[in-house]
C-alpha cells in the first residue's frame, strides 16, 4: 500500500511539471509583450519596461525564467502581480470561498447523484429511472451560465428565498445557490455513472453469491452492490474537485462570489500574467491531488489494486 | 413437459423439479430448466445468411430508436437554419434595432421580442446558429484528427511511443478546457485576430486528450485481435494494419464520445463567448446575445432564455445523438 502511494505521488510530478511549464509558456513566451497591461494605452517608456521585464524575470532566457517561477512556487513565494500586491496573499484570501464552495457542490452533486441513480438502476425502465434520465440530459445539455441566470432570477429575484448575490463573507446559506447551480451538471453525470454501474453489477455473480447466503435485500444493495459500483463514480468525483474549483468561473461570476475563479477571471481581463500563472499553477496542483485523493479511494475500494 | 433432447448427468433420472413461481430474487431458478434451452434452437440458426456488417447493424437498430430519430431531425433542423437562416425570419439581425424599441416585449412581427440594442431577438437567434455550429463542428474535426492519430499511434505502439504520447496526454488533460482556453484566449496573440477559426484551434489544443484516451483504449482492445494478426502475418506493414484494419474497427467509440464532444465544443465556444472573451461582439452568436443581455436580466429575462433555449436544444439533441448512437454501437448493450 505505502509502495502504490508513493507510485502514484511520484507520477504526478511529471504531470505538474509539464502542465505548469506549458502555462508559463503560453502566457510569457507568446509572441506580444507581457508588461504591456501595466502601462496602458500610453506605453511605458523603455527604461520602465525594462525595469519591469527584470523585476518579473522576463529579461532571462525562457529556461531561467521558468525555473525561477518553480523556486518561487516550492518556497510559497510567488511574487507580487501587476497591481504590486503579495500573490499569495490574495490567494490566501480567496481560497476559502472557492473551496467552501467547491465542496458544497461536490457533497450536493454526490449525494443526490448517487441516491437517485441508485434507485434508478435498481428499478430500471420503470417510470422513476426513465424520468429521471430525461432530467439529467437537460440538466447536461443547459448550459451552466443559462441555468445560474435562470435559477438566480427565478430563486433570488421573483421567489427572493435568497440573495440573488453572494456578499463578503460568503456566509453557508448565501452559497447555497451558487453550489447547487455549480454541482448540478456534474450532478447528471454522477446520477447516470451510478446508475449504468448498478445495472452492470446487480446481476453479477457476488450478488448472487450474497443473495444466497441469506443477507437481506438492504445489505445485499447497499454493501455488496454500491460498493462496487461506486468505483467509476470516485474516480468522476475526484476528477471533478478539480474542475469544480477551476470551473467555478462562470458560477462565482454570475453569483458575484469573491473566490479563485472571479480572481483568475480579473487576471486574465487585465492581462495580468504573472497573477494568471500563479493562480493556474495553484489549480493545477488541487487537480492533481485530487487525482492522488482518487487513487487513494480506489485502492480502499478495490482491495485487487492494493495488492497488486 | 417436453422430453429432454439432449442428456447430461444432471437431467438423467427422474424429471427435474420445475418451479414455476419466480420469486423477486433471481436466486430460485439459477439452475436453468432443461427445456429453456431447446437444442432446436441452436440448429435452426440460418449459418449461410450474409454477415451484417456492425454498422449495417447499427444502423437497423437506430431507425428504430425514437432517441435516434428524434435528435437526428432537431440537428438536421439546427444545420437547415445555419445554412439558409433567411427562410426563417425577415428581419435582419444587426439593422433595423431602434433603440425605443430596446428591451421591449413581443409585438407582430416581433414574435420574440425585442434585446436591449432593439434588435429582433429571433432573428439574433436565427443568424447565430451558424458561428455556434461552425465551431463545434470544426473543434470536433480537429480533435477526432489530432487526438484519433495520437491515441491510434499510442495504442498500436505501445512501449516507449505510448509511454511519451500519454504523458503529455495527462499535462494537458491537467489543464480543463475552460480554464486553459480562458488563460491563452486573452494572450496579445490572440486578442488582436480573434475569430471563429483561432476559437477553433483554441479549443482543439485543449480538447484533444479525451479522444486521444479513447482511441487509444480502442485500438487496445483491437490490435491483438485475430484479424489484425492474420493480416500483419500476411505480410500487410504495421502501419498498413493500423490504417486498413485496427482503426476502423475501433471507429465506434470514438464516434460516439466525438458526437457528444461536438455539443461540449458549443458550450465552450458560448461559455467563453458569454465572458466576454471568445467570439468578437461583432459575431453573431448566442454566448455573444446571452453576454449582451446580462446587465438587463432583471428587466428582461427573456433575451437571455431564448438564445439560451436555442443553445441548449441544439447541445441536447448532439448528447441525444451520441446516447442513440452507443447505445447502437454497443453490441454488449444491443443484446440486453
Amino acid at each position: 500500500m505505502v509502495w502504490y502511494i508513493v507510485r502514484r505521488f511520484l507520477q504526478l510530478i511529471p504531470v505538474f511539471l509539464g502542465a505548469t511549464l506549458l502555462v508559463y509558456f503560453l502566457v510569457f513566451s507568446l509572441p506580444g509583450d507581457a508588461t504591456a497591461a501595466i502601462c496602458g494605452e500610453r506605453g511605458c517608456t523603455p527604461a520602465v519596461v525594462a525595469g519591469l521585464r527584470e523585476q518579473y524575470n522576463l529579461d532571462q532566457p525562457f529556461w531561467i525564467q521558468y525555473l525561477l517561477y518553480l523556486k518561487g512556487v516550492l518556497t510559497f513565494d510567488l511574487g507580487t502581480n501587476f497591481s504590486g500586491r503579495p500573490i499569495a496573499t490574495i490567494i490566501a484570501e480567496v481560497f476559502p470561498t472557492t473551496a467552501k464552495l467547491a465542496i458544497m457542490a461536490l457533497v450536493i452533486e454526490a449525494v443526490f447523484g448517487i441516491v437517485f441513480g441508485l434507485i434508478a438502476g435498481l428499478r430500471k425502465g420503470k417510470i422513476f429511472d426513465s424520468s429521471v434520465l430525461v432530467l439529467s440530459l437537460i440538466v447536461i445539455a443547459v448550459p451552466i451560465f443559462v441555468l445560474g441566470f435562470l435559477m438566480q432570477f427565478l430563486i433570488g429575484v421573483k421567489l427572493q428565498w435568497t440573495n440573488p448575490t453572494v456578499s463578503g463573507d460568503a456566509t453557508f446559506t448565501e452559497l447555497l445557490l451558487p453550489a447547487v447551480v455549480l454541482g448540478l451538471v456534474s450532478f447528471a453525470y454522477v446520477l447516470r455513472l451510478t446508475r449504468t454501474s448498478i445495472i452492470e453489477n446487480v446481476n453479477a455473480d457476488y450478488v448472487r453469491t450474497a443473495t444466497a447466503k441469506g443477507l437481506s435485500r438492504r445489505r445485499v444493495v447497499v454493501v455488496h452492490v454500491l460498493r462496487n459500483s461506486l468505483i467509476p463514480v470516485v474516480t468522476f468525483l475526484g476528477a471533478d474537485l478539480g474542475a469544480l474549483m477551476g470551473g467555478a468561473i462562470v458560477t462565482e461570476g454570475i453569483f458575484n462570489v469573491n473566490g479563485v475563479g472571479n480572481t483568475l477571471y480579473r487576471a486574465v481581463l487585465n492581462g495580468d500574467g504573472p497573477m494568471v500563472v500563479s493562480i493556474v499553477t495553484f489549480l493545477i496542483l488541487i487537480f492533481c491531488l485530487a487525482n492522488l485523493l482518487v487513487d487513494l479511494l480506489y485502492a480502499w475500494l478495490d482491495p485487487r489494486i492494493r495488492y497488486a | 413437459m417436453p422430453e429432454p433432447t439432449h442428456t447430461s448427468p444432471g437431467t438423467q433420472g427422474p424429471a427435474p423439479v420445475v418451479r414455476t413461481k419466480t420469486s423477486a430474487y433471481p436466486i430460485e431458478h439459477f439452475v436453468a430448466n432443461v427445456d429453456e434451452t431447446p437444442v432446436r434452437a441452436t440448429d435452426s440458426t440460418v449459418s449461410d445468411a450474409a454477415p451484417r456488417s456492425l454498422w449495417g447493424e447499427a444502423w437497423r437498430s437506430l431507425r428504430k430508436q425514437p432517441l435516434f430519430i428524434i435528435s437526428a431531425v432537431l440537428i438536421l433542423a439546427v444545420i437547415f437554419v445555419a445554412l439558409f437562416p433567411g427562410v426563417f425570419t425577415n428581419e435582419p439581425p444587426n439593422e433595423n434595432c431602434l433603440l425605443e424599441n430596446s428591451d421591449g416585449g413581443p409585438v407582430a412581427g416581433h414574435p420574440l421580442g425585442f434585446t436591449v440594442q432593439g434588435c429582433d431577438i429571433l432573428s439574433r437567434v436565427v443568424y447565430g446558429t451558424q458561428s455556434s455550429l461552425t465551431v463545434g463542428l470544426f473543434a470536433t474535426l480537429g480533435v477526432v484528427l489530432i487526438g484519433g492519430l495520437i491515441g491510434a499511434l499510442a495504442g498500436f505502439f505501445g512501449g516507449w511511443v505510448d509511454a511519451i504520447l500519454a504523458r503529455i496526454g495527462d499535462i494537458f488533460f491537467a489543464l480543463p478546457l475552460i480554464l486553459g482556453a480562458i488563460v491563452v484566449v486573452q494572450l496579445p496573440v490572440f486578442q488582436q485576430n480573434r475569430n471563429v477559426w483561432t476559437l477553433v484551434v483554441i479549443l482543439v489544443t485543449f480538447g484533444w486528450p479525451q479522444i486521444a484516451r479513447i482511441t487509444r483504449a480502442a485500438v487496445i482492445e483491437v490490435r491483438n485481435a485475430d484479424f489484425v494478426t492474420a493480416a500483419r502475418s500476411l505480410g500487410v506493414s504495421p502501419l498498413g494494419a493500423l490504417v486498413k484494419h485496427v482503426i476502423p474497427n475501433a471507429l465506434a467509440p470514438v464516434i460516439v464520445i466525438a458526437t457528444i464532444s461536438l455539443g461540449t465544443f458549443i458550450v465552450a465556444e458560448s461559455t467563453l463567448s458569454f465572458l466576454g472573451i471568445g467570439l468578437p461582439p461583432d459575431v453573431m452568436s448566442w454566448g455573444n446575445d446571452i453576454f449582451s443581455a446580462k446587465p438587463s436580466l432583471r428587466s428582461n429575462p427573456m433575451a437571455i432564455f431564448w438564445p439560451g433555449l436555442a443553445l441548449s436544444i441544439t447541445v441536447l439533441s448532439f448528447i441525444m445523438l451520441g446516447d442513440a448512437l452507443r447505445d447502437a454501437l454497443d453490441p454488449k448493450a444491443r443484446k440486453r
